[in-house]
């Protein structure tokens, strides 16, 4: 086994006096999809955020390749090659799609610019076509391959999807599994933080069932697709 | 009382008048775009540009536009580490906070200009304060001219930082989608206390344009201020653009309502078009929608 390219344990985290997580622990291997699946409000955002720097733990460590993240700004840990690809995308309405990739690229020299650009095109060239155009102006779908985009101009070695699917028609969301596996063919971990379940467990090596700032189930993905209890009780099917 | 012969000076005079109000919207506009807070300490901030001003002339015998030179990366370090160090820790986080924070900054750097200074009034005298540029019917004050000219670069520099420069898209994307930005890897606290900077140096440049043939006390800076608030809100908040013709044309209303009902009302004008706007276009004459 080789060592986790991230590492959480005992994390606890919240809003003032309201903890959301209690006491969470994860591993994601190098080049590993992991699921996180659970329903509204089980703690997903509150987890993707600590782990990102944009929320501070309360208690617990984050180790990303060895080093503790878990007192970093997000700036910081974006600079390390841990990149959160947030709910409801996020991406910047009033700028163009070049420019909406330029800035996910901000931590890293201007002359690799060019060249993750030019990857970013050729996974989506959706994108390559409205370089030009507002991001504001794209449509729900390209939205949210702008902001994948984005994410991979800043040369993640763990990608944090956090519900990638939401709002997406069933045949974007058939090309958004896909595109999950190739660009984790580039050897690219991937975190899936999702309420979509079926397609989350085909691609995920291994899962993690959030309820109520706990994890209450964790294995491969196979095992938690078989487990007909575990379906009923905490993710409502 | 409508003959150009009157009619183009007022409104030229309007315009010179207009750009210096504007460079003072400018700084108010881009602070409130980014950090979404209306910067109180925007007036006594001015007020200290121009004592700086005034004594860099006073005891070090600089010109005023040499000394917007120094004053104007000065005035940038000083906006930088009052949002960096003061403004941004108060706060932690609120956006009230902040406002109560550059409220109590305008009154501490009031009464220390009161304190240091007293409530008298200040001018300086320049060789050249009285020399007129010749166009049409018009006589234009040279110090008018050379406002005017050094508010259209420096508007076209500020518009071409933020369109061309990391930081400058940094600036944009911070004020449009904070978290999206923080997750790129934009440092948002720098980003923040960079744009309070900028807003700081342009009212440096302002008050070395102004001290020529403006006063300086202690309360110089508020008359501006009021005005390049009602500037900020006719153009839309956060916009560049907004901010120069704003201020361009509040300068000409005000001519103008100066020339109709006299000079000591000619900031009516003003103020009832800000009505209108707030009435018929909240959002202001540049300004997205909500």
């Amino acid at each position: 086994m080789p060592e986790p390219l991230l590492a959480i344990s005992g994390l606890h985290a919240g809003y003032g006096e309201t903890e959301i997580l209690r006491g969470v622990g994860l591993t994601v291997a190098p080049g590993e999809i992991v699921a996180v699946l659970g329903s509204n409000g089980a703690g997903k955002s509150t987890l993707n955020r600590t782990i990102s720097g944009v929320m501070r733990a309360v208690r617990g460590t984050i180790r990303f390749a060895e080093d503790a993240i878990e007192r970093e700004r997000p700036s910081a840990i974006v600079a390390r090659g841990l990149i959160h690809v947030p709910e409801g995308r996020r991406i910047f309405p009033n700028m163009t799609v070049r420019e909406n990739l330029d800035l996910g690229a901000y931590r890293r020299g201007r002359a690799r610019r060019s060249d993750n650009m030019s990857k970013a095109f050729a996974i989506f060239p959706r994108l390559a076509e409205r370089q030009g155009q507002r991001a504001g102006t794209l449509s729900g779908g390209e939205q949210q391959m702008l902001a994948i985009g984005r994410g991979l101009m800043a040369e993640p070695r763990l990608l944090i999807l956090d519900e990638p699917s939401l709002g997406l028609s069933p045949l974007l969301v058939e090309e958004l599994f896909a595109l999950i596996k190739s660009i984790n063919a580039d050897g690219i971990a991937l975190l899936l933080v999702e309420q979509n379940v079926v397609q989350s467990l085909e691609v995920a090596a291994r899962a993690y069932i959030l309820d109520n700032g706990r994890f209450v189930l964790e294995g491969s993905a196979a095992d938690i697709r078989n487990d007909p209890t575990l379906k009923r009780t905490y993710l409502g099917m | 009382m409508l003959s150009p012969v009157i009619l183009f000076p007022a409104v030229l005079n309007g315009l010179m008048t207009g750009a210096v109000y504007a460079l003072v919207a400018l700084g108010l506009t881009l602070i409130y775009g980014v950090l979404h807070i209306i910067n109180f300490a925007h007036g006594a901030l001015l007020t200290a540009a121009m004592f700086a001003a005034f004594f860099a002339h006073k005891l070090l015998g600089l010109d005023p536009y040499v000394a917007a030179v120094l004053l104007t990366p000065l005035f940038f370090v000083l906006g930088y580490g009052l949002q960096r160090f003061v403004i941004g820790p108060a706060a932690h986080g609120e956006d009230r906070n902040i406002l109560l924070v550059t409220l109590g900054l305008a009154v501490v750097i009031e009464n220390a200009l009161l304190y240091a200074f007293r409530a008298d009034t200040r001018t300086i005298n320049l060789p050249y304060a009285f020399n007129v540029v010749e166009i049409g019917p018009a006589f234009l004050a040279v110090p008018r001219v050379v406002a005017f000219v050094v508010v259209i670069f420096v508007a076209l520099a500020l518009w071409l930082i933020l369109r061309l420069t990391d930081t400058g898209k940094a600036i944009r994307a911070v004020a449009k989608e904070k978290l999206g930005a923080e997750l790129s890897g934009i440092d948002v606290a720098h980003i923040y206390a960079v744009t309070f900077g900028l807003g700081t140096a342009c009212l440096a440049i302002a008050a070395c344009l102004l001290i020529s043939t403006y006063y300086v006390n202690p309360q110089a800076g508020n008359a501006f201020v009021l005005i390049a608030f009602t500037i900020v809100v006719l153009g839309g908040m956060g916009s560049v653009a907004g901010a120069l013709i704003g201020g361009l044309f509040v300068g000409v209303v005000e001519s103008l309502s100066g020339l109709w009902l006299g000079e000591s009302l000619g900031q009516i004008g003003i103020f009832v078009m800000f009505i209108l706007v707030l009435l018929f276009r909240p959002s202001g004459l540049f300004g997205e929608r909500a």
